[in-house]
């Protein structure tokens, strides 16, 4: 299968390396990345299915089709590194090594989840990942990643954040702002805009006036770069050398990952505002095909990458079992997490549930 | 005890907090360098450096985030807003993120903020720059919200704050800032949650938020001197947490309430209030609760317009006239 390339080809920056070689990554680090986005793929096609069946309620966005972008960014974190994205988080959690038992449970409210059925599939959290969300208003999370930047920089802890939004969040004045502050106090912190062409129903070319946001950056006097949001080898690239600078010099910096998602925004969305021919030029650029293409041509064996997937697939499953089988949070567990300390006293508002 | 101003009894707290932990810092627009755009932040960047006294440029949406995502990842951040007024542009901040993170996270995400800053009418300052906004903070669970009339309370309740673990809103009384009061030196802590009984009394109960506590100071002297009655004062100081149990007991002594604040009327926090006496001390009451609120208008720019709106001494006075039948 040929495949084509979803970004310009001139790299924004004229000193940016080409992409790395298919011949210049070790085999288990591809198998690795390799791993990590079937692994996405095949929980994102359960929680489909589970919200098909009513096991999950309100909103659900699948990453299918976008698994690069998380798995190839996050593969160049150090721990103690942060992360914060939008609503559409599920892949993120999974790429920073959240269990898919506790995602899944959190997708079918109950105890066991990863913020114990109170957060749900917009509000994925794990502290000693590092991930800070998981957030559901768009754009709002940009400033929150800043101030985890600023407090990286403030205790000189060497950490660095990425920040993850989509190109309709690019468009919010919060975004502005925080990109503002960061390239003002040159904190370390990489934004990254995947872009997926639609926010919601709406076209980027309905909704920005320019047409690669990476060049944004250069308002804000920090790098900006464009990367291959279906190849996971140039994502990491990219990467490596944004988070190296955020880290080293703290030079933040803004990726624009050009990507596509092959589901609707979210679960009602039937995608009416696109063509079928559109999402199967895409589907040619698939990700993991492409990454399975390379290893397959590098000599990994097809019952190797089966192997892989079948793990996928029985994780997948799994986590629907343990999910299914977890029991639902106590109705005490409502009127936790409210305040650090509950107030004693007859000091109002008392909860009553 | 040192008499100074109420400014100066916050400027007094913030010095000794970011004394006492390097994780605190302070960060707004005109903060540093100006010394403060009323001067509460005065001598701190002298006194503690650039890297935690930070001047920010106007965005108060992308620095209320910034102080959010700080205090999640161990700090403690102290965000001025230089009115509260601002703050309606980081409202999302504030609810979306500030109240809720520590909820959806399941406790795993702390979120010990404080956002502070002057609030409340003054005088000529006209629509956007002359409300309070108490009512509306108050309204979301995993917010707490302060708001001092004295010196001491200015400086007792933001020492407590900044060593908090929730975000805070904390609410400054801009027409305050340059008046005098008693004030303790070195460590002061008043707890969120505990009303102060301003002035005993055995006839009626004045419950005043924020700055109304002086105007029902002055009426109730009035009352006591003119009209023989005898009111018990009480400021509730924080009204998330709110000291119920204050109010009650002196609702059992006097049998009547009056509740004055600077809000509108309309979901005023005097609504809550009284909503909260009809239920807690129904049997005690002698008359209907009556409120004290500005008037349901945006706020006139003419002097006499603004003193229409705003309450008022003889509006307090003819209140607990009302309530006591008198």
């Amino acid at each position: 299968m040929k495949v084509e390339s979803a970004v310009a080809k001139k790299p924004s920056r004229s000193d940016a390396p080409a992409s790395i070689s298919i011949k210049d990554t070790p085999v288990d680090i591809l198998i690795e990345l390799y791993t990590k986005m079937i692994r996405i793929r095949r929980f994102e096609e359960a929680a489909f299915q589970q919200y098909q069946k009513g096991s999950i309620v309100g909103f659900c966005h699948l990453y299918i089709g976008q698994e690069a972008v998380a798995v190839g960014s996050l593969s160049v974190l150090n721990p103690g590194d942060k992360v914060l994205t939008a609503y559409r988080d599920h892949a993120h959690a999974l790429a920073l090594g959240m269990t898919a038992d506790s995602l899944m449970a959190e997708l079918f409210g109950k105890a066991t989840g990863c913020s114990k059925g109170k957060g749900g599939s917009m509000h994925f959290f794990s502290a000693e990942h590092g991930m800070l969300g998981g957030n559901g208003i768009v754009g709002s999370h940009v400033p929150v990643a800043t101030g985890a930047a600023f407090a990286q920089k403030y205790q000189r802890n060497r950490g660095v954040t990425l920040c993850f939004f989509g190109d309709g969040a690019a468009q919010q004045g919060a975004v502005h702002e925080a990109m503002n502050l960061a390239g003002l106090w040159r904190l370390p912190i990489v934004f990254v805009v995947e872009n997926n062409k639609y926010g919601m129903g709406t076209a980027v070319e309905r909704s920005s006036a320019i047409k690669d946001f990476y060049k944004r950056a250069d308002a804000y006097n920090f790098p900006g770069m464009q990367c291959d949001g279906m190849n996971v080898l140039d994502v990491r690239e990219k990467f490596a050398e944004a988070v190296n600078a955020a880290r080293e010099n703290f030079t933040p910096c803004f990726i624009e990952a050009k990507t596509y998602r092959y589901r609707g925004h979210s679960m009602s969305d039937p995608a009416l505002y696109r063509t079928a021919e559109e999402v199967e030029k895409y589907k040619h650029l698939d990700p993991i095909l492409v990454l399975k293409s390379d290893l397959l041509k590098k000599g990994t064996s097809e019952s190797q990458l089966e192997g892989i997937d079948k793990a996928a697939k029985d994780e997948a499953k799994a986590s629907v079992d343990f999910a299914a089988a977890s029991p639902e949070p106590e109705l005490s567990e409502g009127i936790k997490d409210i305040y650090a300390r509950p107030w004693g006293g007859n000091l109002l508002p008392k909860i009553e549930i | 005890m040192p008499v100074i101003e109420y400014r100066e009894a916050l400027n007094q707290a913030l010095a000794e907090e970011m004394e006492r932990d390097d994780r605190v810092f302070l960060m707004g627009e005109e903060v540093a360098e100006y010394n403060g755009a009323y001067k509460v932040s005065k001598g701190l960047l002298d006194k503690f450096g650039a890297r935690r006294v930070i001047d920010t440029p106007i965005s108060e949406n992308g620095f209320a985030g910034v102080g959010i995502g700080a205090a999640m990842v161990g700090l403690k951040p102290i965000i001025e807003m230089m009115t509260w007024n601002f703050s309606l542009v980081a409202f999302d901040q504030i609810i979306s993120n500030a109240a809720k993170t520590m909820y959806m996270s399941a406790g795993q995400f702390k979120c010990p903020v404080v956002f502070r800053g002057p609030g409340g009418a003054v005088k000529g300052l006209a629509a956007q720059h002359s409300q309070s906004l108490e009512a509306i903070y108050s309204h979301f669970p995993g917010l707490k919200v302060a708001c001092p009339a004295t010196g001491a309370d200015a400086k007792g309740l933001l020492k407590t704050a900044i060593r908090d673990e929730d975000p805070i809103i904390f609410m400054e009384s801009e027409a305050l800032y340059g008046r005098k009061f008693e004030v303790p030196e070195g460590e002061l802590l008043i707890p969120f949650g505990q009303a102060d009984i301003v002035r005993p009394g055995n006839d009626v109960t004045i419950i005043a938020i924020s700055k109304q506590r002086h105007t029902a100071t002055a009426a109730a002297e009035i009352l006591a001197n003119e009209h023989k009655i005898d009111a018990e004062v009480i400021d509730p100081r924080t009204l998330r947490p709110f000291d119920m149990d204050t109010i009650a007991q002196s609702v059992a002594k006097t049998h009547r309430v009056v509740i004055v604040e600077e809000n509108w009327y309309w979901c005023g926090i005097g609504a809550q209030i009284a909503e909260s006496i009809y239920k807690e001390c129904f049997d005690e009451l002698d008359a209907p609760v009556a409120r004290v609120a500005s008037r349901d208008v945006p706020m006139p720019y003419a002097t006499n317009l603004e003193l229409a709106v705003l309450p008022s001494v003889d509006r307090v006075i003819e209140a607990v006239k009302q309530v006591t039948y008198a």
